[in-house]
């Protein structure tokens, strides 16, 4: 058709968007709870399921598998074994900034002592020779805390 | 009465890593008027719309009125249905349903994904939780990457073994001209591909596609009509069992397991790897192609490596996975599990081309995304009881 | 259509912000509601389908936030992007294809954490539309504009509907902005994009909703006041607002006769006792009743003036207060079925208009309601 094939040697065109939107989550009571622990006391803690026993942290109000709500707190370790890591090794935008996240750095799930799910973190990249699944992991916190979950700035693998 | 289900048509774009020619809804469009072309139906016979996609991809709410105009939805009934990277699975799942339930004979579900308008890893880092994970989180990669990590603990598994998968793959996919990548690669060229995220390397992991699918779904009694070789829904199954990526287990995928288990339980298959004769397996990354085969009951935890490097599940191997190159070489994410359903039904169909498997007469197909979504659909060349 | 019921409702009080709560926290709210309504625990739920959007939650894959929390765990789910009414539909396909003895279905917004401007101008054609800076307000302005100027309705007769509804929001603990208003307050609020002032819009509320359905035989088992879903029906229209004659709304009119010629409607006035209808703005409730049959076109302004709709008139219309008083987006579809099923299982309370025995209940997705959805409900 002559009219498609003209339009065949158009340059392509793009409208580029850039939007800003601003999200104002509410953190809620649990989650709140450990925050201000963490904050406040460098303390870590746990919400206990009252039928499965089972320790989560973060703490949220229902324990899924049971469809139970949780009310008991209980402190949790600094320290866990390391479950699952990877090296974050390419470039990409941080959605939460819209600049680049540094790389590389080391994400991993902790088992933190006393909790019975894994706890999702950094860990220090001047670890990263000794990283293992199992290895033991300890959590630094930062010197001022403001009430988010990186007032706890790493974990280190332990010895 | 609940209807019997088949998928009677299949239409697909010819997925590559940037469609600047379409804007999304010509795309949606194209993959719809080849679906109608190749079944020979007329928009006036489809009842209803299913589609879906992830929608902080392109950056489009409300996707379903939309794209009214490339759905053909202009005066029908459209339903959204998005799960993530599982979308895929769960509009087929949704079209079964919109036919099984009698209401509706003809259904178009529409899969699709403009990647190159998104910013892939930006958009899926926000399906974690914003305060908990969204610091630490860098998307797709990394958390199947530490799933790999644990896997590879718990069953001493190698990255070389992971590599046969991508091999396998890349080498299937050279026969489906629709894949987006199509790359003859060795297992070396695997291990020496840079490393993204550890242990996963640029050729362990799909790509970002722009690409869509459509699959028509019709009640017994049309599909007749339609066609001689209908793809039978024999059953369908999902589980999704938590929200924080902490909650999952690392070293087995539990939510596949219980989908696949569901699945099998409904068609009375005992063992899958002799009563299925083709997966179509969602596979974003290679050691996916280990461990959630065994979850899918094909073999022991550990013992995937075995039955790959015996090339069972090669084209000419005893149940083949992924004819058509599977994930790791198209990745349109929101049609991703609906190429996997589709792929599945056109191996039934026996319409396959190049990349047929003879003699299929049960097909498997999974979708996965999420918090470890898992679905998984039954597809089969005799009608259901 | 073989039988579905609604066995099951629970919703919160939709209010401007929730501060305390979270996505999960408000969805187990509902669940619970709904479960203690139809006496029955999340053993007996087959199927779960959520119902939510991830560009009002900030989050791909809005689902996951709350899977814990709507007893999903080891059950069939999946998610519905749209208005809670085509949630209830699909929750009630999956009953039909006889997969499923009983479906939840739940929904939930928190319409405070963001900006609707943002949110709303999203859903606008990133090539043409975006730029105008359009988004739920403005466009359904020029609907306002065009609909008032063809059919001679007036912004008067508009604000009536506010009144209205405002009023019956009293009646409903549930609701976020119960008042007392008068024609010239609504007249004179702050305008917003003309000819939509202030009272005339719904606000933006927080807020979440459950809904239990069942199959025939399970709902047998479960009360004995089920609420049959009678007749069920979407579609959708044009996309592009200049693509639609925006005083028209066919969509809308082919939704409810199918949805009518299910349930063996003839007369919709004589034969529909109460009908929660989306009115996220005062000239909608007003269109809608002509698209909906209750009158003539261009006669939605007569409706009101003859006091039709009101809480004592031949087809009340909106006695929960609806979406002018609590609107949660993506909830308030579920929540109008939830209301008419109150309706009529004799449960509404204040609001219950009396001998209510068949009720209509409408939702809407996308831009200046051009995606429709209408079940007919009935207890015996």
């Amino acid at each position: 058709m002559e009219g498609l094939e003209k339009q065949k040697e158009h340059e392509l065109l793009t409208v580029i968007s850039e939007v800003e939107v601003p999200y104002y989550w509410s953190i809620g009571r649990y989650a709140g709870e450990f925050l201000i622990e963490l904050r406040d006391h460098k303390r870590l803690v746990g919400v206990r399921c009252p039928k499965c026993r089972k320790v989560y942290t973060p703490p949220r109000k229902v324990c899924g598998p049971c469809f139970t709500e949780m009310d008991e707190m209980v402190e949790i370790g600094h320290t866990g074994t390391l479950v699952a890591y990877s090296v974050v090794n390419y470039k990409f935008i941080d959605p939460n900034t819209g600049k680049n996240r540094p790389i590389p750095y080391i994400y991993g799930y902790i088992k933190l002592d006393g909790a019975d799910n894994t706890f999702s973190h950094i860990i220090d990249y001047s670890d990263v020779e000794k990283l293992e699944v199992g290895a033991r992991v300890k959590a630094v916190f930062e010197e001022k805390r403001v009430g988010l979950p990186w007032d706890i700035k790493y974990f280190k693998v332990v010895d | 009465m609940a209807n019997r289900v088949a998928i009677v048509g299949v239409g697909q774009t010819h997925h590559k890593s940037k469609r600047l020619d379409v804007n999304g809804v010509e795309l949606i469009n194209e993959a719809v008027l080849r679906a109608i072309e190749e079944t020979g139906v007329s928009l006036r016979d489809i009842d209803a719309i299913v589609i879906g996609n992830m929608d902080h991809f392109e950056s489009i709410n409300y996707v379903d009125t939309w794209s009214v105009d490339g759905s053909g939805a202009y005066m029908k009934p459209i339903l959204k249905v998005t799960t993530g990277g599982s979308t895929g699975t769960s509009i087929a799942m949704a079209g079964y349903y919109h036919v099984a339930s009698g209401l509706f004979d003809t259904v178009l579900v529409i899969g699709w994904e403009k990647n190159s308008e998104s910013d892939t890893t930006g958009a899926i880092i926000t399906c974690s939780d914003p305060v908990w994970d969204r610091f630490s989180y860098a998307g797709a990669i990394p958390s199947l990457a530490a799933e790999a990590t644990a896997y590879m603990k718990a069953y001493g598994i190698t990255e070389r073994d992971a590599a046969r998968v991508a091999v396998r793959d890349h080498t299937h996919a050279l026969n489906n001209p629709f894949a987006h990548l199509h790359k003859n690669i060795t297992i070396d060229d695997v291990l020496n591909s840079p490393m993204l995220s550890y242990p996963i390397k640029l050729l362990d992991v799909c790509p970002r596609s722009d690409g869509a699918c459509a699959v028509i779904f019709a009640a017994e009694h049309k599909a007749k009509k339609i066609t001689d070789s209908p793809a039978w829904i024999h059953a369908v199954s999902t589980r999704h069992n938590f929200g924080w990526f902490g909650d999952l287990e690392y070293a087995r995928i539990p939510s596949l397991e219980l989908a696949s288990k569901e699945v099998y339980k409904k068609a009375g298959i005992r063992e899958p790897l002799k009563e299925l004769d083709v997966i179509e397996l969602y596979q974003p990354y290679s050691f996916a192609g280990l461990k959630w085969i065994e979850a899918i009951g094909l073999c022991g935890p550990g013992e995937a490596p075995k039955l790959v490097w015996d090339g069972v599940t090669d084209m000419d191997g005893e149940l083949p996975i992924n004819p058509s190159g599977g994930v790791l070489a198209t990745n349109c994410i929101g049609a991703t599990g609906l190429i996997r359903v589709g792929e599945a039904a056109l191996q039934v169909m026996g319409k396959a081309d190049n990349r047929q498997v003879s003699d299929v007469k049960r097909a498997l197909a999974t979708g996965f995304g999420g918090c470890f979504w898992s679905d998984v659909v039954l597809l089969g060349k005799d009608m259901p009881k | 259509m073989d039988r579905v019921a609604i066995v099951g409702v629970g919703q919160t009080k939709h209010e401007k912000r929730k501060r305390g709560e979270t996505f999960d926290t408000m969805v187990y709210e509902v669940t619970y509601k709904a479960l203690e309504d139809a006496g029955i625990t999340i053993r007996e739920i087959d199927n779960v389908v959520t119902v939510s959007n991830d560009f009002w939650d900030g989050r791909t894959i809005s689902s996951m936030a709350i899977q814990d929390a709507c007893g999903s765990y080891n059950k069939n789910i999946s998610t519905v992007e749209g208005d809670g009414t085509f949630g209830i539909l699909y929750g009630a396909l999956r009953i039909l294809s006889e997969n499923f003895g009983t479906t939840l279905v739940v929904s939930h917004m928190k319409g405070s954490e963001s900006h609707m401007n943002l949110i709303t101008n999203a859903m606008f054609d990133p090539i043409y539309e975006r730029n105008l800076g359009l988004d739920a307000i403005t466009s359904s302005a020029l609907q306002a504009r065009a609909y008032m100027d063809k059919y001679g309705i007036t912004e008067e007769q508009c604000a009536k509907v506010s009144v209205k509804n405002h009023k019956n929001a009293k009646n409903n603990p549930y609701a976020h902005l119960a008042m007392d208003l008068t024609v010239d307050e609504v007249m004179k609020s702050r305008m917003l994009a003309e000819p939509i002032k202030l009272l005339d819009c719904s606000p933006i509320s927080d807020g979440a909703a459950a809904v239990i359905l069942a199959s025939e035989k399970k709902a047998a088992m479960i009360t004995d006041k089920p609420v049959w879903i009678k007749g069920i029906a979407h579609c959708a229209d044009a996309y592009h607002l200049g693509d639609r004659d925006l005083a028209e709304c066919a969509a809308l009119a082919e939704t409810s006769k199918k949805a009518y010629e299910m349930a063996s409607i003839n007369d919709p006035v004589r034969e529909i006792d109460v009908a929660e209808v989306y009115d996220a703005f005062s000239y909608q409730e007003l269109m809608w009743y002509e698209l909906l049959g209750f009158c003539g076109r261009g006669e939605g302004g007569r409706l009101i003036d003859e006091r039709v709709t009101e809480r004592n008139g031949l087809l009340p219309v909106n006695p929960s207060g609806g979406c002018l008083s609590a609107h949660p987006v993506m909830v308030a579809g579920m929540v109008r079925v939830i209301e008419a099923a109150l309706q009529v299982r004799g449960d509404a309370v204040a609001r219950q208009i009396p001998g209510a025995k068949t009720a209509l209940a409408h939702g809407i997705n996308g831009p200046c309601g051009q995606s429709h959805c209408i079940m007919i409900l009935e207890c015996n």
